[in-house]
């Protein structure tokens, strides 16, 4: 016994080392996968409240870009106002409220901690579940996907960004309408994607936009982004594979949408029940 | 001795804010991005207990992983840095040196032991916080590469810090 403390009180580096080794080791298996939140991330009260800090000064630097983002947008939304258009007939169909529901909400958000230079990079967002944001809904920003909701505070929640290794959406091209599957590749570029699975007829061309599908959890025809390259160096799948140049700038995001779908209850609620019954 | 408690917990502070608030957003080439937060570890002084030592490094690797979102991460990379720095400094420094020599900086150990000293354990830190953060051996080249480039990076800042803090100090 004797000899067992003395061999440990000379070598106690090492078990020390073993200890605290195993259990860094037990925390990262155990709570990396994302699903699991712990206290330990950027949803908890200190490290929130200091990233809003630190942002809020930040947000004094990206001040002209902001206001320009945000003026485009505004000439954008004018331009849907009926008043900016131009009624050329004179009969028109009475067309009552009730026809149109609504089916898509926006929150707005603004990103108060974000990352691009990571395997799997995440955005923190200044609004949780007091805003009514749950787990899994679609984020946009005025340019395009920004990515989908992971884990909810009552008032910070984390966003997977489009960077992220295990981020996958249903996306379609614009004009041919055939749809392939968007992933971030693994280039660890925070400017550039890739879309595969698009069926061997397609004939797409350099510049064509790639816009969300209808499967996706966003409204159908959110950009994602550009193609620049036919032949994708890394290609995945046995279809075609092209490389796409991202919509939006990942590295200044500043303002997000989260993307509310009032019916995507029934439907998930349907869909499972189909699944029951098979 | 209580001097260089005071000068570690200000270091703990300023390096993490500079860690989490201003190097976190940098990558060089995508490929290349710094953790100088770990020259808190390489910095305590000589003789500060084993199991103190472990447990400060347990302490800020889960600090910067809470800012990070990667619990455990950090917390076991800079487990092993405290590991190597145990053997590292048994092997290099002699016991009777500690009374006038109480912290290893740049300023006391001089330039070329500081700098194989900095190089080694930020070389080992990065290379199992890469692999543990990719968690398969697949893209090695690529994990090596960002390994090297970012080590290079960090050895970099920790010099320059050390050289903005220098105090000339007459050595024997």
């Amino acid at each position: 016994m004797r000899n067992l403390l003395i061999f440990i009180s000379k070598y106690n580096a090492f078990f020390l080392f073993v200890i605290f080794e195993i259990a860094a080791i037990i925390i990262y298996i155990n709570y990396n996968s994302f699903q699991k939140a712990t206290v330990i991330n950027s949803t908890n009260h200190i490290t929130g409240n200091l990233y809003a800090r630190i942002d809020e000064f930040k947000g004094y630097l990206t001040l002209r870009e902001v206001n320009d983002s945000l003026a485009k947008e505004n000439a954008r939304l004018r331009n849907q106002l009926k008043t900016s258009f131009y009624v050329d007939t004179v009969a028109k169909g009475k067309v009552t409220d009730t026809v149109y529901k609504q089916q898509y909400e926006y929150i707005t958000a603004k990103v108060i901690n974000n990352s691009v230079n990571r395997p799997n990079n995440i955005i923190t967002i200044n609004a949780g579940s007091d805003a009514g944001i749950k787990k899994g809904m679609g984020v946009i920003n005025d340019k395009g996907v920004v990515g989908k909701v992971l884990l909810v505070g009552p008032h910070f929640s984390v966003v997977q960004s489009l960077l992220h290794n295990e981020t996958v959406i249903s996306a379609m091209l614009a004009n041919s309408r055939q749809i392939g599957t968007f992933s971030w590749g693994a280039v660890l570029n925070p400017h550039q994607g890739l879309l595969y699975d698009i069926p061997n007829d397609a004939s797409p061309k350099i510049g064509e936009q790639v816009v969300t599908s209808d499967h996706s959890l966003y409204p159908a025809g959110v950009q994602i982004g550009r193609l620049i390259n036919l032949r994708a160096k890394n290609a995945r799948g046995s279809f075609l594979s092209m490389d796409v140049a991202l919509a939006v700038d990942f590295t200044k995001l500043e303002y997000v949408y989260v993307v509310v779908n009032e019916f995507a209850a029934e439907q998930t609620g349907l869909e499972a029940q189909v699944k029951k019954d098979e | 001795m209580s001097r260089s408690i005071l000068y570690s917990i200000i270091r703990f502070i300023v390096l993490v804010f500079v860690q989490v608030f201003l190097l976190k957003n940098i990558a060089l080439y995508n490929i290349s991005t710094p953790y100088p937060y770990i020259l808190f570890i390489l910095l305590l002084p000589f003789e500060i207990p084993n199991v103190l030592l472990f447990l400060l490094a347990f302490l800020l690797g889960l600090t910067i992983d809470a800012f990070y979102d990667t619990p455990g991460l950090h917390a076991a990379a800079c487990v092993l840095l405290a590991l190597v720095r145990v053997l590292f400094i048994s092997v290099t420094v002699q016991k009777e040196g500690f009374d006038n020599e109480p912290e290893p900086t740049l300023s006391i150990m001089g330039f070329r032991w500081f700098l194989t000293y900095a190089l080694i354990l930020t070389f080992i830190h990065h290379t199992f916080l890469f692999l543990l953060e990719a968690f398969s051996f697949s893209e090695f080249i690529f994990i090596l590469q960002r390994v090297v480039t970012s080590s290079i990076f960090t050895v970099f800042l920790m010099l320059i810090t050390g050289l903005l803090f220098f105090r000339k100090r007459e050595r024997k």
